[in-house]
């Protein structure tokens, strides 16, 4: 396989259960190496895409194929243990009557003994459990049980290894450590992996890029930065990370609206349009104004940051991050204005737009 | 008479998402197992309805069926006293050694109805202990027979009033204590509760354990003929066994076979529209009322009484005769064809119990790995032959043959297998096959579900094919389901009496045919050993529920 053939490809594939369409269309490709986060709703279609490419469901339509190799299309289809796919589950899955060792040797059986041992040795350093090799399952901890399971999804070599939510079996505290201990052992083996979350945080710290589905379509595949800055859709927008949405015009490549002018928008000189404009908290700013017609209608205490929810004329509300020595009570007459800088995402309908609607 | 027939009324389990989306040729293997386990039905229906007109029916099938309403009746009136009132007066009330007697109450299901109905004969008949003592009182005119309709009704309620007991208590103990407050708090009293609320809700699991009770009755053709009561099962092996005739004999079973749906039918109706499954709540609900004095003490005498005719002094008696015969004879009290004859109940018993097993883990194994609904249902079908009454089974048994004959005389096979007329072991463990299925797959797969798809999922992912899965992951992990299904199975078949009655080749005898035959010619005291062995062996699925039953109790102890 070249260098740049990619290491998981989906080609318009669709799956449907009776009446439901569970993914459609899905396009997507995955480069050797890359990490990579799904994240949507529940019942979006994560779970179905992660049961395609694993060989569990047979798609509809379309094409999955896995380091060059198709193993789903009309005619071919690879059962699941014919694949080069690991698994790592929620609830771990370790086989309870198979020591650790055994366990993660469970897909290299076919290897000559010594090679198997060598094998084991290695993942079970790699996750850092060398000690608990001859251990059961139920005497290791969520977090130890994890890392075996990551050690067992490794060991045959996997051309794309599927993490479905490895991490929400886990407690708070545990759960940062573990995932940066995962990733550090996928990004050490240069392994391709596809990452299931409903963790927002998660998504955008942990992947290379993130590929947010709902109704079983790809809204968006794209790099963290990008998704939040420049979030494709209207749900990519509220979904990741918080936005409010306000009426806007734009007018000779000036941004209006309620709250006066936002921004100026290049290249959008001759038009005069009617858009909607994404206003984060971070990009909203507040200043006290007895004579403001917008009003602070709620105050939340988050620690290092206050959240401040502002009702405009209009009636539509806006929120606001204020650094925590900052906190105007709920009735504070406030101007409102955007942080000097920023170049907003803009609507027409559902989907952003970049350049001038015709 | 099976201990495991007692499905807990409740939620069906909902078919699981299989993990993976099935292997033909697992999922093929699961259709042939459902075709084999429904042919021998859909034989007796067909053949019932093509050859209607032809089959000169015996004399006497009108009183048959009017006894068999009879024996249903008489029996499911006798169990639901019998078995709802020691339920109702164990759970709701504490007398002495109520603790005790609470799960006791369910050994006379170790008790099979054939040999309990011969030791009530020689007990109660006319040249019996009591009717002798009895003259000594009153005088030579006392003088009647038991051999008749109320007297199996008697012997059959005492051998199944367990069934009742066990869904009634399991009813009794699960419904939700909200509900008995809540009529408490509106002004009912606890007689009254009692009637109008706790009764009704109880309904379903009544007429669920009545099911399995009249389920019985009717696939009972051995101890009905000591009383010679003549019920239709007993006119399908009179029929077939005097006179070969096979369109007769399928026509009666399929006259049996109505009976069943008509109970199953019964059932259902009992059970309406309405869904009684109570989730949970807390409150102190049904509270149990400690009866003091000569009231407690009568309560423990009735569930001592009912301890005493369906266990106690039967084997009593049993052990009594074992012991004078081995007295009378020493040399010859175990009978030289005893040992051939528990050979052939092992060996038969065995091969069943593998077979069920062999087939309950392909099933299960082709659901998990996925072969969608339609597997599912292929799998849940082949549990219906527990339901479907001996009679039926055995005739659907022959006539399967009978066309697998034709078929290879067609293909120029001279006289087929050769298996029709004489009977033979392949009928019998095909029959049991039929009939023992449902127990070993409900075992095998209640361990099936315990195992996480994410499981069998991993090792796929991990290049283990179908088999590998099998082999490597879930055949470890359901052992314990396994062990249980194949001790039912064994223990089942070696008590099972009717099919083998009808399908055994001349010269086959299990022991539970030899104790029939032995009771049948009034040899009790030869009967006595073969008929202890029958009951030790039946008492092994009992102590299984019995610990089911200890566990719901010290659960209920823990959450009151």
């Amino acid at each position: 396989m070249s260098a740049d053939t990619p290491a998981l490809r989906l080609d318009k594939v669709t799956k449907r259960y009776g009446a439901t369409t569970a993914a459609r269309d899905l396009v997507l490709d995955v480069a050797p190496g890359e990490l990579l986060t799904l994240i949507g709703p529940s019942g979006c279609g994560k779970s179905t895409t992660l049961r395609l490419v694993a060989g569990l469901d047979r798609p509809d339509e379309g094409c999955v194929s896995i380091a060059g190799e198709t193993v789903a299309d009309g005619r071919r289809w690879q059962p699941p243990e014919k694949r080069r796919v690991g698994l790592v589950f929620q609830e771990h899955a370790l086989f309870p009557h198979l020591t650790v060792a055994r366990n993660v040797a469970f897909g290299i059986d076919r290897l000559p003994r010594g090679e198997q041992r060598a094998r084991v040795g290695e993942m079970l350093d790699l996750v850092r459990l060398g000690h608990l090799a001859k251990r059961y399952p139920h005497e290791l901890s969520g977090g130890e049980q994890q890392r075996v399971a990551l050690a067992r999804a490794l060991a045959p070599r996997p051309a794309v290894v599927l993490l479905d939510e490895p991490f929400s079996s886990l407690d708070e505290t545990l759960r940062a450590q573990v995932r940066a201990e995962t990733v550090g052992a996928l990004r050490e083996t240069g392994t391709t992996a596809l990452f299931v979350t409903h963790d927002q945080t998660e998504a955008l710290s942990t992947g290379d890029r993130v590929v947010v589905m709902r109704d079983g379509v790809i809204e968006q595949a794209d790099t963290p930065q990008a998704v939040f800055e420049s979030p494709a859709t209207r749900f990519v927008a509220s979904f990741m990370g918080d936005a409010d949405f306000l009426p806007a015009h734009v007018h000779d490549a000036l941004l209006t609206s309620e709250i006066g002018v936002v921004s100026t928008v290049p290249g959008w000189g001759n038009v005069d349009v009617d858009v909607e404009v994404v206003l984060r908290p971070h990009e909203v700013a507040l200043a006290p104004d007895p004579d403001a017609r917008a009003e602070v209608v709620a105050v939340e205490y988050h620690g290092a940051f206050v959240l401040h929810t502002v009702r405009l004329a209009s009636g539509s509300t806006l929120r606001s991050w204020q650094t925590h020595a900052v906190r105007y009570p709920a009735g504070t007459r406030v101007a409102v204005s955007v942080v000097p800088g920023i170049r907003p995402t803009l609507l027409v309908g559902d989907h952003a737009v970049s350049e001038p609607p015709r | 008479m099976t201990v495991t027939a007692a499905p807990v009324p409740g939620p069906r389990t909902r078919a699981r998402r299989g993990a993976g989306s099935g292997r033909p040729a697992w999922s093929f293997v699961t259709f042939l197992v459902a075709l084999v386990v429904a042919s021998p039905v859909i034989a007796v229906v067909v053949d019932g309805v093509l050859n209607g007109r032809e089959a000169t029916m015996p004399r006497g099938l009108g009183g048959m069926v009017v006894t068999t309403l009879l024996l249903m009746t008489g029996v499911g009136l006798g169990t639901l006293v019998v078995g709802g009132g020691l339920a109702w007066l164990v759970t709701a009330y504490r007398f002495p050694g109520r603790d005790v007697l609470v799960w006791l109450l369910v050994l006379p299901l170790a008790m099979p109805a054939y040999i309990l109905g011969f030791v009530f004969l020689s007990t109660f008949d006319a040249a019996g202990p009591v009717q002798s003592l009895l003259r000594d009182v009153l005088g030579d005119a006392v003088a009647f027979s038991v051999r008749s309709l109320p007297g199996a009704i008697v012997v059959m309620s005492l051998s199944l009033f367990p069934y009742v007991y066990l869904m009634a208590r399991a009813a009794l103990v699960e419904q939700s204590p909200t509900t008995y407050d809540a009529a408490r708090s509106l002004g009912a009293g606890r007689r009254r509760a009692f009637w109008r609320v706790v009764v009704p809700l109880a309904r379903p699991s009544l007429a669920a354990g009545l099911a399995i009770v009249m389920m019985e009755v009717l696939t009972d053709f051995a101890t009905v003929q000591y009383f010679g009561v003549k019920t239709v099962s007993v006119g399908v092996y009179l029929v077939w066994k005097g006179s070969y005739d096979f369109h007769a004999a399928t026509q009666i079973s399929a006259l049996v076979l109505v009976f069943a749906v008509a109970v199953l039918a019964g059932e259902r109706l009992m059970r309406g529209r309405a869904r009684f499954t109570q989730r949970g709540g807390r409150g102190a609900g049904l509270p149990a009322e400690r009866l003091t004095g000569a009231h407690g003490w009568a309560a423990t005498l009735a569930c001592l009484l009912a301890l005493a005719a369906g266990f106690v002094v039967p084997v009593i008696r049993l052990v009594g005769w074992a012991v004078a015969e081995a007295r009378a004879d020493p040399e010859a009290f175990v009978d030289e064809r005893f040992g051939e004859y528990l050979a052939n109940s092992l060996a038969v018993a065995a091969i069943a119990a593998t077979g069920c097993v062999l087939l309950s883990l392909v099933m299960s194994h082709a659901v998990r790995i996925g072969g969608g609904r339609v597997v599912g249902s292929a799998a849940s079908v082949t549990t219906f032959g527990y339901a479907v009454p001996g009679a039926v089974v055995g005739i659907g048994v022959l006539l399967v043959f009978a066309w697998a004959d034709r078929a290879l005389e067609a293909l120029g096979v001279p006289n087929g297998t050769g298996l029709l007329v004489t009977g033979s072991v392949l009928g019998i463990l095909y029959a049991y096959l039929v009939r023992f299925l449902a127990p070993a797959y409900q075992a095998v797969d209640a361990s099936f579900a315990k195992i996480a798809p994410s499981m069998t999922l991993s090792a796929m992912s991990l290049g283990a094919g179908p088999l590998g899965v099998l082999s490597r992951v879930h055949l470890p992990l359901v052992r314990p389901g396994v062990a249980v299904a194949l001790v039912l199975v064994t223990i089942d078949a070696i008590k099972e009496l009717p099919i083998v009655l009808l399908l055994r080749p001349f010269g086959f005898t299990t022991v539970a045919v030899w104790v029939y035959q032995l009771a049948a010619e009034n040899f009790w005291q030869k009967a006595a050993l073969p008929a202890l062995v029958i009951v030790a062996a039946a008492t092994v699925p009992v102590y299984v529920l019995f610990r089911q039953i200890r566990a719901t109790d010290r659960r209920d102890a823990r959450e009151r």
